[in-house]
């Protein structure tokens, strides 16, 4: 059923690729590009035609943002295999600079502007005009005016960027790729951070540019937004192309991309759990609405949620929905958001003001960057694993250190965490076994709600099954698991009950039986 | 043959820790050759540790500053400003020795705590706190010492803790009877404490070295504590500044190997985010660490004043940076989360080692200044290869 579909789509873009020769400005031919232990992308093929608004869809991990990198110089000529052709020629970028000299700008999710410079140093910043060996300020100043003009934004070039908002700065970060000669420019996510209004704001921008010829890439997650402006829908999955889609031709719909998107044989790959029956609400947060001073926005609204004892309940959602902020607000909020709303751990109602008081009510948390935030890498397997309970293994104060040594090496057994020795230094393991000692860390505590955020990212096969079996174990064993993910499948083969996040905000609630990849998704990329 | 491969094995697991141990040797041997043995007279021996104590005790608290990848750079002028305040308690409010030392320790807790504070809670960067601190100190040591210039402090008492020795109860054939007595129970001690700990860990059926390797090891060990007691009867005993010096390390030691406290430290350091969000209390740990500084830098403002027996108005000029140095040499990490106290006093004894026995050699100071910065350069190439090895590994 589904390869008949792929063969149909794929016919429509060869025949139409015969047809007519078309004018493209970028082709990427065969682009295969391989990290330690997987193919992040593999013979991709992806071209952009003269003058139009391509945008470029796909799940988390598809290939998108290794794709962009590869085209603007991040990943240079050689890593990769496969061609690049510009204009009819092809491109061996060996850096950034490389590829702007090529009239290619991208312009990330997180903005690279300079908060404490203004905004016309900004818009000239790596290219200053010069008149002899010094900077013409003067003139940067009125060329700064001319491209903020034809941005359409109103801010003023003398004033410093960190005065204005995300919609403004975006503009801004256009205009300083315009500034560049671009010829074509490549949106990571524009309106992830943005208001409906600063959206509508920039795509109408998009379509401005557009007549004036420069032509487009958009990687978006905003389904509306993409069949609103798009001339050609481009999907990636598990690092291959797809299909090609001309949404000029006629009009696409949001399921027929979903369908594209999460589309793929389904192997077994979860465990099967034990059917038990599910015990009280152990976590409830109700109406939670969080405020992050520091991004100066609200993050979380209105959400409510809970989880029973013996129940494993996921959080689905794409990058940047607030799921992750989500945790660390509820887990003693060590961000310092202003929170309202209530938070019931065992019908009591909690207000933890440092992880510490979390933990000490039995709520873990397995943070999705293991790396980062999540272990102390030089240290070992063992000081790892207690650290967040050192009073279990205390007497009189004192560390028993033979103690210590026999409870990880419990773990070690228990969770099957693959290392010669307890003594091992955690920063010298595989991706499965730091996220397995992650995991042992935040048992030790002894919790009865374990939140687990991202628990299988970057990690094998074969660990992430073992870690699902350790999920079963856990939830037959009466624990409350709250998953986050952003892998569709994941969610589907592991949750009971399935919460779907989108821009901060609780947009569907499914019984798993009831759920298909198409729905979630669709939950998900409302907005 | 076995033996052997067991020694081998262990040395190389331990190299950076050994390497320390290794490297003051050397140093102690090309002295004493240097200086046709005077170098470890019973005088001298004596004369380095005491010369050793303050910086050594400054090194302490710098190596927790440093493993939660802090600084302090104003402990230097905090000790010189101390001492002051301490000869002023006692030649103008006549205070006696205890009650000045007390006051003194005091006055630098609160100093300790006040820097904490501001670094922690405020999160101003410690290295603009401490500065502002050293600038502070630096006056008020100026503003304490402008009337009088060099106070001489004439409490005998107090001058002891720099320059005195543990009583001496009886004379066995010209050594001192209650050091050797100090070194015996030192060394019954030692052992006592590592066959405690052999079988507890045989009891969790645990890895143990194998009896004749520990066997080795203690004996090892004892000949050293045993030799340098030995040396040190010779002449006028253990010093008080060399018990001061041995209880704080004793003390910094347990509480960073063997309680939470410590554990939270080295967490902190190696990745403080990853620390909080496991219930550790980064504010709580960074302002205790720069309190215990604090008292560790009026510990060592009495030392150093009390082995001058006066405050003068320059007292405390750069001791802030041997310490970083012994700290440094001793195997502290500059990335922060490693570091032990037992290198750092390691550390500060081979640089005290090198002012010493190159003052013996008669090298001048010029180029003592050179050698001591390439040593320092030295020991941290020394620290950061041996463990980019022991990742490779």
């Amino acid at each position: 059923m589904k390869k008949t579909e792929h063969l149909i789509c794929f016919l429509k873009v060869f025949k139409r690729g015969t047809m007519d020769m078309e004018d493209y400005i970028l082709e990427m031919n065969d682009i295969t590009k391989e990290f330690p232990g997987v193919k992040a992308l593999d013979t991709v093929n992806f071209k952009v035609k003269r003058g139009e608004i391509h945008c470029l869809v796909g799940e988390n991990g598809a290939g998108k943002s290794t794709l962009m990198k590869v085209l603007s110089g991040v990943y240079p000529h050689g890593t990769y295999s496969g061609s690049i052709v510009l204009n009819g020629v092809e491109q061996h970028f060996s850096n950034i600079a490389d590829s702007e000299k090529a009239g290619i700008a991208i312009i990330y999710q997180e903005l690279a502007l300079i908060p404490e410079l203004t905004v016309y140093e900004n818009i000239y910043f790596g290219h200053e005009i010069m008149s002899g060996k010094t900077i013409n300020w003067n003139q940067t100043i009125i060329n700064a005016q001319k491209v903020l003009k034809q941005v359409g934004s109103s801010a003023n070039p003398v004033a410093k960027v960190k005065e204005y908002g995300v919609g403004t700065q975006q503009l801004i970060e256009i205009a300083k790729a315009l500034s560049k000669n671009v010829k074509l420019l490549i949106l990571d996510e524009p309106t992830a951070a943005l208001t409906e209004a600063d959206s509508e704001n920039l795509l109408n921008l998009l379509r401005e540019l557009k007549k004036q010829g420069v032509s487009c890439i958009m990687i978006s997650h905003k389904l509306k937004e993409i069949i609103s402006i798009a001339d050609t829908i481009t999907t990636l999955r598990d690092g291959k192309t797809i299909c090609s889609m001309d949404a000029k031709e006629r009009r696409i719909s949001e399921s027929e991309i979903i369908k594209y998107m999460v589309g793929r044989e389904i192997d077994n790959v979860y465990p099967p759990r034990e059917k038990h029956e599910y015990g009280d609400v152990s976590f409830e947060v109700k109406d939670w609405t969080v405020f992050d001073p520091a991004a100066g926005r609200e993050i979380l609204h209105n959400v409510s949620l809970n989880v029973r004892k013996g129940e494993i309940v996921g959080i689905a959602g794409l990058m940047g929905a607030g799921r992750t902020e989500f945790a660390l607000s509820v887990f003693g909020n060590p961000q310092n958001y202003k929170i309202e709303g209530r938070l019931l751990v065992n019908g009591k109602e909690k207000n933890y003001r440092h992880p510490e008081k979390a933990i000490r009510d039995g709520l873990a948390y397995v943070t999705e960057d293991r790396k980062g935030n999540g272990l102390v890498l030089i240290k070992d397997i063992k000081e790892n694993i207690t650290m967040a309970n050192l009073k279990a293994i205390c007497s009189n104060g004192i560390i028993n250190q033979n103690e210590e040594v026999r409870v990880a090496n419990g773990y070690l057994k228990s969770i099957n965490i693959k290392a010669p020795s307890v003594d091992q230094i955690v920063g010298n393991l595989s991706g499965g076994n730091q996220q397995k000692v992650s995991i042992a860390k935040s048992l030790f505590i002894g919790p009865h709600t374990l939140i687990l955020d991202e628990p299988t990212r970057g990690i094998d096969v074969g660990a992430k099954y073992e870690i699902y079996t350790i999920m079963n174990q856990l939830v037959e064993a009466g624990m409350s698991i709250i998953m986050i993910s952003s892998e569709l499948l994941e969610i589907l083969g592991m949750s009971d009950r399935v919460y779907v996040m989108s821009e901060g905000k609780i947009t569907g609630e499914i019984k798993t039986e009831d759920a298909t990849e198409e729905i979630i998704m669709g939950m998900a990329t409302v907005g | 043959m076995n033996l052997f491969a067991e020694a081998k094995s262990l040395v190389k697991k331990n190299i950076r820790d050994y390497g320390m141990y290794i490297a003051l040797g050397v140093i102690i041997i090309i002295f004493t050759l240097g200086t046709d043995g005077n170098f470890i007279s019973s005088r001298n021996i004596s004369n380095w540790i005491n010369q050793t104590g303050y910086i050594a005790v400054l090194a302490v608290g710098m190596t927790l500053i440093l493993i939660i990848r802090h600084i302090d750079i104003s402990v230097g002028y905090l000790c010189g400003f101390i001492g002051a305040f301490s000869a002023i308690l006692m030649t103008q409010a006549h205070f006696p020795a205890w009650l000045t030392i007390l006051a003194s320790l005091a006055l630098g807790l609160c100093i300790g705590m006040f820097e904490g504070f501001l670094v922690a809670q405020v999160g101003v960067p410690s290295f603009v706190v401490t500065l502002a601190g050293m600038l502070v100190f630096r006056g008020l040591l100026m503003l304490v010492t402008q009337g009088t210039g060099t106070i001489i402090v004439p409490d005998d008492a107090y001058n002891a803790i720099g320059n005195g020795f543990i009583p001496e109860i009886t004379k066995i054939g010209g050594y001192n009877f209650l050091t050797l007595l100090v070194g015996v129970l030192a060394i019954i001690g030692l052992v006592f404490s590592q066959v405690k700990n052999r079988n507890n860990q045989i009891r969790y059926h645990f890895e143990v070295l194998s009896m004749p390797m520990f066997i080795i090891k203690l004996a090892f060990i004892s000949a050293i504590i045993g030799y340098v007691v030995y040396i040190l009867a010779g002449f006028k005993g253990i010093s008080w500044t060399l018990v001061i010096v041995a209880a704080v390390v004793a003390i910094y030691n347990f509480a960073l190997n063997k309680t939470p406290f410590g554990r939270h430290v080295y967490g902190v350091g190696g990745n403080a985010q990853a620390a909080q969000l496991s219930g550790v209390n980064v504010k709580k740990i960074t302002f205790m660490v720069f309190s215990s500084m604090g008292v560790l830098a009026a510990l060592a403002g009495i030392l150093f004043t009390a082995r001058s027996k006066s405050a003068t108005t320059t007292a405390g000029t750069a001791f802030e940076m041997d310490a970083i140095a012994a700290a440094y040499v001793g195997g502290v990490s500059a990335d922060g989360g490693i570091g032990k106290v037992t290198g750092t006093i390691v550390g500060a004894f081979v640089m005290s080692s090198l002012t010493n026995g190159m003052n013996l050699m008669g090298v001048d100071i010029s180029f003592q200044y050179i050698i001591k910065g390439a040593i320092l350069v030295l020991a941290v190439v020394f620290d950061i290869t041996t463990r980019k090895n022991k990742k490779a590994a």
